[in-house]
């Protein structure tokens, strides 16, 4: 048989890296399987200024850290691997790869994170790099002296909208709801910038170009007109999925499709935990995705402890 | 000097770059920064350079002004998102994308153009 380990953690992101620090420092033998780029939304994050303790960094300096922190506690990382059956109900919990190998634990942490989340209209795909962006300090600069529009409400939202006025002539903040879901400091920063202006209540319904993006269709929810916008580039920050697809009949998700955890970050499944962007939670920033991934390991430490 | 914090082999220099794609049949160059977009391209290539011995795998800094090679390549005139990856077969480039690309899209891309 293949070696068992004590935690196999799913995902390598804050939470998964937190756990595997945890779990690999607590001289359990651990592995973390990851299907995506070490650190996850973490890296998506090109300055961290909030994280108690660490002066301003980049989300891959920040990532980079943890990983070596789990490694030199002995925790090893199989990377860009594709899981392609869960068995977690038995006692030892064991995942099938695409290659046909299998990692099997005696208990396990998911901590599969999320993806930002697309618009899924016509023409996102064709325009994506030719217009359409997803990362305002990635590509804020193609598009010097452009007129933008930025869709979302959030924090992402309003806080790149404000990066993107260094670049841009113009910024056009397009938002389905009426107010914005952004904390106060982020929403007047923006309101005061002279740059950006504002269409509530309406959604992007299309993208068109011939070779790049020339303009968006935008319709107004509540009187349903449809109209254009003459537009350079478009940045789309509308939150994030949980990578969960793959777990639908493993563990209880909820109805955004969330793994539903306790406080102890316990899965409906005894020895199976859950931490980070993919459990149903309210706020998800680097520091909570930390303190899931924290309880997670403690958790399963003492889950491992009492169930022998 | 290096400037991109990625285990996919760094090109330095435009010459560079014209020795390899003349030396092999073979190449694929991402040229980004060490940003959100360009990172996951990194972690793929680092993967795909031992399950594809016949593609060469490199990295060049999108912000050298040697890699003004890729940045002003015709079939990148359209670009605005990073990274820029490129792909050459026997010398000429036969395929550009633009902004993060999953394994699945690279792949495609190596079995349609670089197999």
């Amino acid at each position: 048989m293949d070696e068992v380990f004590d935690v196999m953690i799913v995902g390598a992101g804050a939470a998964g890296l937190t756990a595997g620090i945890y779990a690999s420092r607590a001289k359990l033998s651990t592995v973390i399987l990851n299907e995506g780029a070490i650190g996850g939304q973490m890296v998506l994050t090109n300055e961290i200024a909030n994280y108690p303790g660490v002066e301003t960094t980049n989300g891959f300096v920040l990532a980079n850290t943890m990983k070596k922190q789990a490694k030199d506690f002995g925790c090893k990382i199989k990377s860009n691997v594709k899981i392609v059956e869960y068995k977690l109900n038995e006692k030892i919990k064991s995942v099938v790869l695409d290659d046909g190998r299998t990692f099997s634990a005696k208990a396990v942490i998911l901590a599969q994170g999320g993806r930002p989340r697309s618009l899924n209209i016509p023409g996102e795909e064709t325009f994506k790099g030719r217009g359409i962006s997803y990362c305002a300090t990635c590509d804020g600069e193609f598009f010097t002296d452009k007129e933008l529009v930025v869709v979302g409400g959030g924090n992402s939202a309003l806080e790149e909208a404000v990066t993107l006025t260094k670049y841009a002539s113009k910024v056009t903040i397009v938002h389905q709801f009426n107010q914005f879901q952004a904390f106060e400091h982020a929403v007047q920063e923006a309101k005061s910038n002279p740059k950006i202006d504002f269409v509530m209540g309406s959604e992007l319904r299309g993208f068109f170009g011939n070779g790049k993006l020339e303009k968006v269709s935008i319709e107004n929810l509540a009187t349903k007109d449809l109209f254009d916008k003459k537009v350079d580039g478009t940045f789309i920050f509308i939150g994030y999925l949980p990578n969960t697809e793959s777990l639908e009949g493993v563990v209880t998700l909820n109805e955004r499709n969330e793994i539903v955890v306790d406080r102890e970050m316990r899965t409906n499944i005894p020895g199976v935990f859950a931490a980070g962007d993919c459990i149903a939670k309210r706020y998800r920033q680097v520091t909570t995705a930390v303190a899931d991934g924290t309880i997670a390991a403690l958790s399963a430490s003492e889950y491992l402890r009492t169930s022998k | 000097m290096k400037l991109l914090q990625t285990a996919v082999h760094e090109i330095e220099t435009a010459a560079e770059l014209e020795k390899i794609i003349n030396e092999n049949e073979n190449v694929m160059v991402c040229c980004g920064r060490m940003g959100p977009m360009c990172i996951p391209v990194y972690d793929v290539m680092e993967e795909l350079e031992e399950e594809r011995t016949n593609v060469k795998f490199y990295s060049m800094a999108f912000d050298s002004p040697e890699a003004g090679i890729i940045r002003n390549a015709p079939m990148c005139s359209s670009f605005m998102g990073l990274p820029f990856t490129v792909y050459y077969k026997n010398g000429k480039m036969v395929k550009a994308t633009t902004s993060i690309q999953n394994r699945k899209q690279i792949t495609d891309i190596l079995d349609e153009h670089l197999s």
